[in-house]
């Protein structure tokens, strides 16, 4: 087993920018420029469309509109609700409308400012209560359940209820979205595309095309960033410069501003909520309720799904006896929201983290003892039915404890506040409990082609994207692991439709586990191969131990002088199949849809947070001082990746839930549009000092290695710089009328610093 | 006719002057490493070193490439990260790769040229210094710690390093290619043989100074335009003292300003200021003049010059005037220069150790971030322990930085005090109207004023006064 930190054999490139993005590919002759005319109104009916004195500027080769859609003018993923090019109505401000094909970017831009549209403006809608009220849904709503709440409210020693928001986020992938295409032989196209799902590209771009999926190729290098911004909104990126390519024959390129992109595109959902927490005389918590109102935009997109997830991890790592929440996708005037690390998780935990909050703040308690008193442990049947196993909520809390002693903590900062008139500190204990596999079981499957070639290197595709996460590492690793070699015989190719099909994004934490189990499989049956002719060649009886170690051949548990490319070539001449499709389904894991109730995660991720932070009284500013965790990172397969995994998380979630405000004004424009108004957390806004200890553990037979997923869990202990802010301003202000409502910018800080209360 | 030399090469354009470095050196000259990731200068993935003569030492700057005009290139060294490129990685790139500092690898050229640029200046190479460099560089991934420990380790090799021949020593230790050694010499001839600058001194021409605004606000207009580079205008860029004030060429840089030791002199406490202002590459680019220009409601060196009761001097042709600065905003944008007419000096009485001078700005991220309100006073006391003169300003709560006349005239001759801060609220109140947009409500932008302001002025709510010419309060 390799335990040590292995630096990513990527980071060569990256640092001396050698790797290739999209916008990095050489241009092909003849190739045009696509720019995207967007709607300016968040509502209205199309009365008219002008493209006749666009289409005869200087350099424009063609506009399209929904009209040169050759296939079906629907993108929808999920729900078949979102056209590419807006027909008859517009629904958000930025929904692309028509298209320019130029000779340049320059032109394209011109002709831009020529197209002419009229609108019949319709009320717009922001806010997801109100279209609750309206019956605005972009999907049924949806309620998970266990127990009785209503029974359970009544013999509660205490009830405590209040509201909770949450706010959008930014993707903020520092490589916008961006595609470009080739047209190839046989009616057929090419697409270098910046995606996390290769294969929902194809089936856009087949389906606006009107042509099969094999005629169309996707090809990903690696992306600038996803976050989740690229799992479906790739997608219409995609399908612009596939329908230009394919109805002009030319190759066409499509790289939107930053500007574009942000106003074009949708972002994490913000959540209006309502929470109704019920403890026993003994803090126990007896029943939680909680009502969702997730804001979706526009139309559908993953939104549903999202949704799903939120009511998953809605009662974050407590047991709790009885639960019942419920939770309703609303649709507003606003891009289509979309998936972003957490998937919805972050928004369910932040609920009843503001819950376990209100309750503890009225019992005059810490929330932490309330926290701890309810850390759920293995045999605990979840609210959706599955029964915990490895359950490592109270081994990663008292790790933490054992560090940082929750009571030394608070009198510590007891006596800081006391003595500062003017800072004060705040902290809050963070855990978090994250279920790993796509909630939808039938995307819980993956694919990889392993090619050995016959001078011993070997080439592996899988459908997973590197897109930041090492995930390209992670899978030499493994191929690495399993032939005996070192790494540097191994090459991780493109991600490509040609090569391994029907593929599931890289999401959901799980892309590692997925892709990694099928390439170790197709790695055995390889394996398998050569140890048969590894056996023959060294004379050896069918039942020897053969074993590949250190680029020799081992018998018996000794190094042979059977080299590892001596040993291929011996299987080229006998022309044993050196190449090998590996597939891998997450065995165990089933969900009804209709009881809420099922196994749908392989397993569960859990871990612990301790954040501290300073405000300063008179400026409402802020530091993180601390955030301290133990994780569960199973049985890493590579620390220096999963730490980075960790680190880059915390600061997401930190950044969500402090400085990095999405908004709107109420025409449903985005304000927040560009990186000088929307921020996100630079090096001197992180944490001073952010330690990751890992949790001793054996981790998870389904996890890669028993390596376990990392992606997504650690944003979620950002949620702590919130509380610990808040308490923070609550140790100036004790009255304040300071809300739940995330982000806690320094406006949110001062205003609840000098509330009347 | 623009030249310079790219990396290792001599190079020469056409193209527009106003043509940005980013789109000539990814486009023009297929070199990729450097990435777009915004196009306003507020992420740094395409940042660039470039290497100019000051004070006859060759100096390499970090700027964002995005919002360099291609005219400000002209007669310099510009490196990309192709430039320092060799068969092994530079011990910056060693360190960034050792570390995991690269995730998904999109702005990790940006965070390499800006260590580049650190390790290639002059002075002290502390681990401050070394996280300074990159205030300018944003990532998505990696939630920086891992830069951090890079930085530290770089820290640690350039304190080894031999330092006489600095240049010489970053070559043999591999930081930068050998041809660095010649490019001094190259440059030096390079200079001699440009006759001319470009641009066109024309009225119509469009006055460019850094370009840090301009090509943020209209990239394409400007690419177009005839254009005036005032950057590199040698009369412009001087700093002197003389007859009790300070006077400030108006293509002065942020950065020039904040390390000249004459400037230091009169403000011990000018790092701590600076540091609020935009970041390193842009504070390389942004000028003074283009600030006030600019005339932007929170422009940070306005307001800052506006409490040191500075005075412009204009230029058009021959013809020269004299204006306050407290006059020369107009209304929103809009400011007192008339066509044709440049601001040549900005001048100013520096403050005295009496002299009480303070800045204070609240933005959502304290770091590159543009003002939600920003605020400076300079005041003395008489003999009497009353106010004897004072300059109060601020942004972010009128359409242009505001000189707050009426608060001033009122504290002037009361002693400082909690409650005549209390009495000067309501007036302070009155002479502001913040607008509520995406940098604050205006109740928000009204309260944080009061707060700042009063930091600066009165020990308000009990705090001690503040240091003298101290950015840092001592609660």
């Amino acid at each position: 087993m390799t335990t040590h930190s292995l630096a990513n054999i990527e980071a060569a490139a990256h640092v001396s920018g050698k790797s290739t993005y999209v916008d990095d590919l050489p241009v092909m002759e003849g190739t045009l420029w696509v720019k995207v005319f967007d709607a300016r109104v968040a509502h209205g009916h199309i009365r008219r469309l002008d493209i006749t004195a666009a289409a005869q500027m200087d350099g424009v080769v063609k506009i399209f509109t929904h009209h040169d859609i050759p296939g079906e003018n629907q993108i929808g993923g999920i729900i078949p609700d979102e056209p590419l090019l807006a027909a008859e109505e517009v629904h958000f401000q930025g929904q692309p409308i028509a298209l320019v094909a130029a000779e340049t970017e320059e032109q394209a831009a011109a002709a831009l400012e020529k197209i002419v549209v009229e609108m019949d403006p319709l009320p717009v809608i922001t806010d997801p209560r109100e279209a609750f009220r309206n019956g605005q849904l972009l999907s049924a709503s949806r309620t998970f359940s266990k127990g009785d709440t209503a029974t359970a409210f009544a013999s509660c020693a205490h009830v405590f209820e209040g509201q909770a928001e949450s706010g959008g986020q930014e993707h903020l992938y520092l490589e916008t979205q961006g595609a470009y295409a080739v047209p190839t032989e046989h009616d057929s196209v090419r697409i270098f595309s910046s995606t996390q799902g290769p294969t929902a590209v194809q089936r856009t771009v087949a389906r606006v095309l009107g042509v099969s999926m094999n005629r169309v190729e996707v090809d990903v290098a690696r992306l600038g960033g996803g976050f989740g911004g690229k799992e479906d909104q790739a997608s219409s990126w995609g399908a612009f410069v596939a329908l230009v390519a394919y109805v002009l024959k030319r190759p066409a390129k499509c790289i939107p501003h930053r500007m574009e992109d942000m106003r074009m595109t949708g972002k994490r959902n913000p959540y209006s909520s309502d929470f109704r927490i019920g403890l026993d005389a003994d803090f126990r918590i007896v029943a939680y309720e909680a009502t969702f109102y997730q804001n979706g935009g526009a139309a559908a997109d993953l939104s549903p799904a999202i949704l799903e997830r939120t009511l998953f991890h809605a009662a974050n790592s407590y047991a709790i006896p009885h639960v019942q929440v419920t939770a309703h996708s609303c649709k507003t005037n606003l891009p289509p929201n979309t998936a972003f690390r957490g998937f919805g998780g972050p928004q369910g935990k932040f609920v009843m983290e503001a819950a376990i909050d209100c309750a503890a703040r009225q019992l005059g308690v810490p929330a932490a003892l309330i926290q701890e008193k309810n850390l759920l442990s293995d045999g605990y049947e979840f609210h959706y039915g599955q029964i915990a196993a490895g359950a490592e909520a109270r081994n990663c809390w008292q790790a933490l404890e054992k560090k940082h002693p929750c009571k030394s903590v608070l009198s510590e900062i007891e006596t800081f506040n006391t003595a500062h008139r003017w800072k004060k500190k705040g902290a809050a204990w963070m855990p978090i409990c994250f279920g790993i596999s796509f909630t939808n079981t039938m995307m819980n499957h993956a694919r990889a082609l392993v090619h050995v070639y016959s001078d011993g290197s070997v080439g592996v595709s899988t459908g997973a994207v590197e897109m930041g996460q090492g995930v390209n590492m992670k899978m030499m690793q493994v191929a690495a692991r399993i032939f005996g070699i070192s790494l540097q015989r191994i090459k991780l190719e493109t991600t490509n439709t040609t090569r391994v099909a029907n593929t599931s994004p890289s999401a959901a934490s799980a892309t590692a586990d997925l892709n990694g189990k099928a390439l170790s499989d197709a790695c055995f049956q390889i394996r398998s191969r050569l140890e048969t002719i590894a056996r023959s060649a060294l004379n050896a009886s069918e039942n020897a131990a053969i074993s590949l170690q250190d680029e020799q051949v081992w018998l018996e548990g000794k190094a042979t002088d059977l080299s590892w490319t001596a040993l291929i070539q011996q299987a080229f001449v006998q022309r044993v199949n050196l190449s090998a499709k590996g597939h891998y389904a997450t065995p165990q894991i089933h969900f009804d849809k209709t009881t809420g109730k099922g196994h749908p995660f392989a397993y569960h991720v859990y871990g612990t947070a301790l954040t501290v932070c300073t405000v300063d009284c008179l400026r409402g500013t802020y530091s993180i001082d601390l955030v301290e965790v133990v994780h569960d990172y199973g049985n890493s397969i590579n620390p220096g990746i999963d730490q980075g995994q960790c680190e880059g998380g915390i600061v997401q979630g930190i950044g969500w839930m402090t400085m990095e405000e999405v908004a709107y004004n109420a025409d449903g424009r985005l304000l927040s549009n560009a990186l000088s108004t929307y921020k996100i957390p630079d090096v001197y806004a992180v944490p001073q000092t952010l330690l990751i200890h890992a949790l001793e553990t054996e981790g998870a037979e389904l996890a890669i290695f028993k390596s376990k997923a990392v992606g997504e869990p650690p944003l979620m202990y950002g949620i702590g710089a919130f509380f610990a802010l808040r308490n923070a301003v609550l140790a100036f202000h004790p009255q304040s009328s300071i809300t739940y409502s995330a982000p806690m910018t320094p406006e949110k800080v001062l205003t609840g610093l000098y509330n009347k209360g | 006719m623009i030249r310079f030399i790219l990396n290792q090469q001599s190079v020469s354009t056409d193209l527009p002057l106003g043509s940005t470095v980013l789109d000539f050196v990814r486009y023009h000259k297929r070199l990729a490493g450097t990435k777009i990731g915004c196009r306003e200068g507020d992420c740094g993935a395409c940042t660039v070193l470039v290497g100019d003569f000051e004070n006859g030492r060759l100096t390499y700057r970090s700027m964002t490439s995005c919002l360099m005009p291609l005219a400000n290139a002209h007669g310099k060294h510009l490196v990309t990260v192709e430039g320092i490129n060799g068969a092994q990685l530079t011990p910056v790139q060693q360190a960034m790769a050792e570390t995991n500092g690269s995730q998904c690898g999109f702005c990790t050229i940006g965070f390499v040229m800006s260590l580049t640029g650190f390790a290639l200046g002059h002075g002290a190479h502390t681990p401050e210094k070394a996280i300074a460099s990159i205030d300018g560089n944003i990532c998505r991934c990696t939630g920086y710690k891992s830069i951090e420990r890079a930085a530290h380790l770089l820290v640690d090799r350039l304190q080894t390093l031999e330092s006489t021949d600095r240049l010489g020593a970053l070559v043999d230790a591999g930081f930068v290619p050998a041809y660095f050694s010649e490019i001094p010499a190259r440059l030096t001839a390079l200079r001699e043989s440009l006759l001319t600058k470009p641009g066109e001194d024309v009225p119509a021409a469009v006055r460019i100074g850094g370009g840090t605004d301009l090509l943020v606000q209209k990239p394409e207009a400007i690419r177009q335009a005839t254009l005036l580079p005032l950057f590199d205008r040698d009369p412009l860029r001087q700093i002197a003292f003389h007859n009790g004030q300070l006077h400030l060429g108006a293509s002065v840089t942020v950065t020039q300003f904040a390390e000249n030791e004459q400037v230091r002199a009169f403000f011990p406490n000018l790092d701590n200021i600076i540091r609020l202002v935009s970041s390193t590459p842009i504070r390389n680019m942004a000028t003074l003049g283009g600030n006030l220009v600019n005339a932007s409601p929170i422009g940070d060196m306005s307001v800052l010059l506006l409490a040191l009761d500075s005075t412009l001097t204009l230029r058009s042709g021959a013809e020269t005037r004299q204006v306050p600065l407290r006059d020369f905003f107009l209304s929103y944008k809009k400011t007192a220069l008339l066509p044709g007419e440049i601001i040549e000096t900005i001048s100013f009485v520096p403050p005295s150790p009496d002299t009480f001078f303070h800045f204070e700005k609240v933005c959502k991220r304290t770091h590159l971030d543009i003002a939600s309100v920003n605020t400076a006073c300079q005041w003395t006391l008489g003999p009497d322990g009353t106010i004897d003169t004072i300059h109060l300003s601020a942004g972010g709560v009128w359409p242009f930085p505001k000189y707050l006349e009426k608060t001033a005239a009122f504290l002037k001759g009361k002693k400082p005090s909690e409650m005549l801060w209390t009495e000067a609220e309501p007036i302070l109140q009155s002479e502001i109207a913040p607008i509520s947009d995406v940098r604050g409500s205006e109740t928000y932008k009204r309260l944080l004023l009061s707060k700042l302001a009063g930091i600066g002025l009165m020990g308000v709510d009990g705090v001690d006064r503040v240091d003298k010419v101290d950015g840092v309060d001592k609660c």
